[in-house]
């Protein structure tokens, strides 16, 4: 069974290799590679996998995971210019790619049971992310 | 390996009607959807597609060459326009959204490899809600099950 906390963060960010020229950004990312930066209100679904517990009848209290989620992800992200405040969005381009592979890798020590975390830069646009096969 | 999902938007008519049947039959099996003028409906496609993240640009896929596909093989061809009398496919096929979900597919299908060359972003699957209440899904593996 799958279950899925829902949660919203708003931060700026702008879509930008350090590694590379402003033309290249330019090229690549148009008006997102613009320097001073442009913002989100991001959407993260959160899903885990598991069977319920036959005493609470849950697969795990989505209290417990709303408070891992805001201790590890919204307190450092929510508010924030990605680029120049989260680490390691100083070393690679906040794309929502890259965004929600970030997000496993924080979450993943806590939430064992981690399935996919989904994240919408816009209603239109969003990433699945399902980890890496072991 | 991520799988980065896109949402387009067409306006089209339609009218359920399929020739292997009688008029009392296909009045039976489609009720409304069967009136002589059609109608239309505001249609939702959800593209999604697979690949590794590319550690120059930190993406999956490029949005702007996917929009582009997306617009010249699906919604500019379908958006204000009639499926039944301005697509080809469906002089042959009824109009529902499971055979527009089918003729969707294959046409980023046979687009894929120009506006894709590489290895990746590989075609995942296409999504269409009909209305907000109605959604069709097509995969690869469709017609395969």
């Amino acid at each position: 069974m799958l279950i899925t906390k829902r949660v919203e963060f708003s931060a700026s960010h702008v879509c930008r290799n350090p590694a590379l020229s402003d033309r290249e950004n330019e090229a690549l990312f148009g008006m997102a590679a613009n320097p001073h930066g442009h913002g989100h209100n991001y959407v993260v679904d959160v899903t885990l996998a598991g069977e319920p517990d036959p005493v609470t009848g849950m697969v795990m209290d989505l209290k417990r995971v709303k408070e891992v989620v805001n201790r590890e992800v919204l307190e450092r992200y929510d508010h924030r210019f990605l680029n120049h405040e989260v680490p390691p969005f100083d070393q690679i381009v906040p794309t929502p790619e890259n965004i929600a592979v970030d997000i496993w890798r924080r979450l993943q020590p806590h939430l064992t049971s981690l399935h996919a975390v989904r994240v919408y830069e816009t209603d239109d646009l969003f990433v699945d992310y399902f980890g890496e096969p072991a | 390996m991520i799988q980065v999902t896109r949402k387009y938007r067409f306006a089209a008519s339609h009218r359920l009607h399929s020739p292997q049947l009688s008029e009392s039959e296909n009045l039976e099996l489609y009720g409304k959807c069967h009136n002589p003028f059609g109608h239309g409906h505001n249609y939702e496609l959800e593209v999604s597609v697979r690949g590794p993240v590319d550690a120059r640009s930190g993406r999956a896929v490029d949005p702007d060459r996917l929009d582009r596909l997306v617009a010249e093989h699906v919604v500019t061809p379908f958006d204000q326009h009639d499926l039944n009398t301005e697509v080809e496919a469906f002089a042959r096929t009824v109009p529902t959204t499971e055979n527009l979900g089918r003729e969707v597919y294959a046409r980023l299908a046979g687009a894929w490899q120009t506006a894709f060359p590489g290895e990746w972003p590989v075609l995942e699957k296409i999504r269409i809600a009909e209305t907000p209440r109605n959604f069709f899904e097509v995969s690869g593996t469709d017609g395969q099950e």
